[in-house]
């Protein structure tokens, strides 16, 4: 079994540390470009600037 | 206010404020040997003072109209004031504080309470808690429901995080007069204002999620991301930095759980993060709504603002480390700390070039309207001040700046010219939507207190940046037998007209911001009549940005 240790969280961070992040760096790129979403984001960005004096109901 | 709960709801305040009081109570009462005591009588009172109104309209009539037609404003109306009351609280410790460290002998008062250890942490939480968080409170709900298209969830919970949030900014600044700290900066106040933040801030966090699950609008705006990220990573840190063991429950003093290294990294990845997520990813969430809405223009690439999001929340909590330069640290850990500090420039940067293609094509409007050119210098100070951390954070760099006024005006540059131009700019944006007119009072004394304000920063920063690599440069110059060529004394006495700069130029950003009260104050008193109509938010197109030549 593996010990939680100092020893082995420095080595998890120091090793798969770099994949995750790296992994979800790409992960939200390819999720913000994806060309099927640019619709969608356009118009989010947009939506703010209608009226906006009620609550939908 | 009152008027527009019902009267369950009214008993239901009362309720709340008997357990308040009653909880101050038992503090007092087993405090009554301590400075505790005092805390325990000033919750009483505080909510004393708040039940006393509601008794006396207990049975006044009830709200007729359908309060789920309106969004609910009274929350954020209240929020403006009670941040522009700490800013000029807090700008005014500033300058005093400022005015001490140029002349040291302008206590006035002989006395504990008047000495620089306890007005410079009454300046930081002033502004940074006081005037920065009552701002982050007031246009989260605001901006919460615009985008969400609902009305915020619950009737007493944002009353009840609006004014617990200000009664532990009570506590920890009336603390800090009577000697209460535990000596962790921005964390100051000990454990029982600590432990009261956790439930009020749970409430804030509650509300985000429940009104964000009656929306209408199924996309949620980034701006909302940036507000969520500032609620949830403030919780976590303040939880765990805050650990602590009182010494007995009738005491202001608590030993942390941490100590030595552990203590100091625990610390600074807390302060580091508060910089983060307090002083950034908010105000990051009023930029993305307020600088496009005054523009009236779309953000220039929503998708460039969900990857900086998605860069700043997981870079930021890698950084802390580089607080701690050449210290017990381990170096790995110090040079994890650097690395990710220099990387945080990319999405800093795309945050800060965002809002500023926003604006392209919109520079007229920027020229013409005040309310506008405080958001563009805001996105510019942003800028600024991300690339000079990400700097500084670089080892070698550190090793100069660091203990100097380098970092006061890093500091600073971040404060003013970022966080506290953005709130204006908001808040400017704001006051007339809030309150029902078609704009400010006065445009011409928006124009002046930007102009205080811009000039009041740049004397700040620029009398820093050379006072702090005077002194650095100072502290490491060494003569041909390798002693030091200045002594700690000269250093001081080089430092001592930058002082007085600083002092001058934080008395125009303090004199501007009394500016901007008295222009809210008279938007504010010429309206009262619309306002009694009902708190349906008046029609936001009214205030059309300034057209040239008005
Ligand atoms: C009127 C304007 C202001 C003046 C004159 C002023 C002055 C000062 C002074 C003299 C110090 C102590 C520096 C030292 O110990 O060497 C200080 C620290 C600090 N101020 Fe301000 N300040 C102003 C506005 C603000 C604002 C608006 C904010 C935040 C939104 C802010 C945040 C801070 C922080 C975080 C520190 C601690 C810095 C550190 O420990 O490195 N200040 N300020
Ligand atoms: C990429 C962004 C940033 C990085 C990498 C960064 C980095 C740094 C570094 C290296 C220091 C000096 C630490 C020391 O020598 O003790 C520092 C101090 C500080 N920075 Fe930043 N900074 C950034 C952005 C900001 C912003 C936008 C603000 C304010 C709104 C800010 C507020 C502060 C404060 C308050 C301190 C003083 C902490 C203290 O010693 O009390 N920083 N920062």
């Amino acid at each position: 079994m593996m010990v939680f240790d100092h020893e082995n969280l420095v080595r998890i961070a120091k090793s798969w540390g770099l994949f995750y992040m790296l992994a979800m760096a790409v992960g939200v790129v390819i999720y913000a470009y994806w060309p099927k979403n640019k619709t969608k984001f356009d118009e989010a960005g947009r939506s703010i600037l209608d009226k906006d004096d009620k609550p939908w109901r | 206010m009152i008027a527009r709960l019902t009267q369950d709801e009214r008993r239901n305040a009362l309720i709340i404020l008997g357990l308040v009081a009653l909880m101050g109570a038992v503090l007092g009462l087993a405090g009554r040997d301590d400075l505790l005591g005092w805390h325990g009588l000033l919750i009483v009172i505080f909510a004393a003072g708040l039940a006393l109104p509601i008794l006396g309209a207990l049975d006044a009539p009830e709200p007729t109209e359908d309060r789920e037609n309106a969004y609910y404003d009274d929350p954020t109306r209240l929020g403006i004031l009670l941040s522009m009351g700490w800013a000029v609280f807090g700008l005014f410790m500033g300058v005093w504080v400022a005015a001490l460290l140029a002349w040291p002998e302008l206590t006035f008062v002989d006395s504990p309470w008047a000495s620089f250890g306890r007005l410079r942490p009454a300046h930081t939480t002033g502004v940074i808690f006081g005037f920065g968080g009552n701002a982050l409170i007031a246009t989260s709900f605001h901006v919460l429901q615009r985008t969400s298209r609902a009305r915020l969830s619950g009737q007493l919970l944002p009353w009840f995080v609006l004014l617990g949030y200000n009664l532990f900014c009570l506590l920890a600044v009336t603390g800090y007069f009577m000697g209460i700290t535990q000596s962790k900066e921005y964390a100051e106040p000990e454990w029982y204002a600590d432990l009261w933040l956790v439930v009020v801030w749970v409430a804030y966090f509650l509300i985000y999620v429940l009104t964000l699950a009656r929306r209408k609008e199924p996309h949620i705006y980034v701006a909302n991301w940036y507000y969520m990220a500032f609620i949830l990573v403030v919780a976590v840190l303040h939880i765990i930095n805050n650990l602590a063991v009182p010494v007995s429950f009738g005491q202001v003093k608590a030993y942390s759980a941490f100590s030595g290294v552990q203590d100091a990294m625990t610390q600074w990845w807390y302060g580091h993060n508060a910089v983060a997520f307090f002083l950034t990813a908010g105000f990051l969430g009023m930029m993305y709504y307020y600088l496009p809405k005054r523009a009236e223009r779309p953000i220039f690439s929503y998708r460039m603002s969900i990857v900086s999001f998605w860069g700043i929340t997981f870079m930021y909590l890698w950084a802390g480390s580089h607080h701690l330069h050449y210290t017990a640290l381990p170096h790995w850990v110090q040079t994890l700390g650097m690395t990710f500090s220099v990387m945080l420039l990319v999405p800093s940067w795309a945050s800060a070039g965002n809002a500023l293609l926003t604006l392209n094509g919109a520079w007229r409007k920027v020229r013409d309207d005040a309310t506008l050119r405080f958001m563009m210098i805001a996105a510019v100070f942003y800028g600024l001040s991300t690339f000079e951390g990400s700097f500084m954070a670089i080892r070698a760099v550190n090793s100069l700046s660091h203990y100097t006024d380098w970092t006061i005006g890093h500091v600073h540059a971040g404060a003013l010219g970022w966080v506290a131009m953005i709130t204006f700019g908001s808040i400017y944006y704001l006051v007339p939507v809030m309150w029902g007119r078609e704009r400010m009072y006065s445009s011409a004394l928006v124009e002046v207190h930007f102009w205080l304000a811009l000039l009041g920063t740049l004397v700040y920063v620029f009398a820093m940046w050379n006072s702090g690599v005077i002194q650095g440069l100072m502290w490491r110059t060494y003569d041909e037998s390798g002693s030091l060529s200045y002594s700690f004394v000269d250093s001081l006495v080089a430092m001592h007209p930058y002082y007085i700069a600083r002092a001058l130029g934080g008395l125009m950003f303090l004199m501007g911001a009394l500016v901007g009260c008295f222009n809210i104050y008279m938007t504010i008193r010429g309206a009262s009549a619309s306002v009694a109509q009902g708190d349906r938010p008046a029609d936001p197109n009214a205030d059309r940005s300034l057209v040239a030549g008005e």
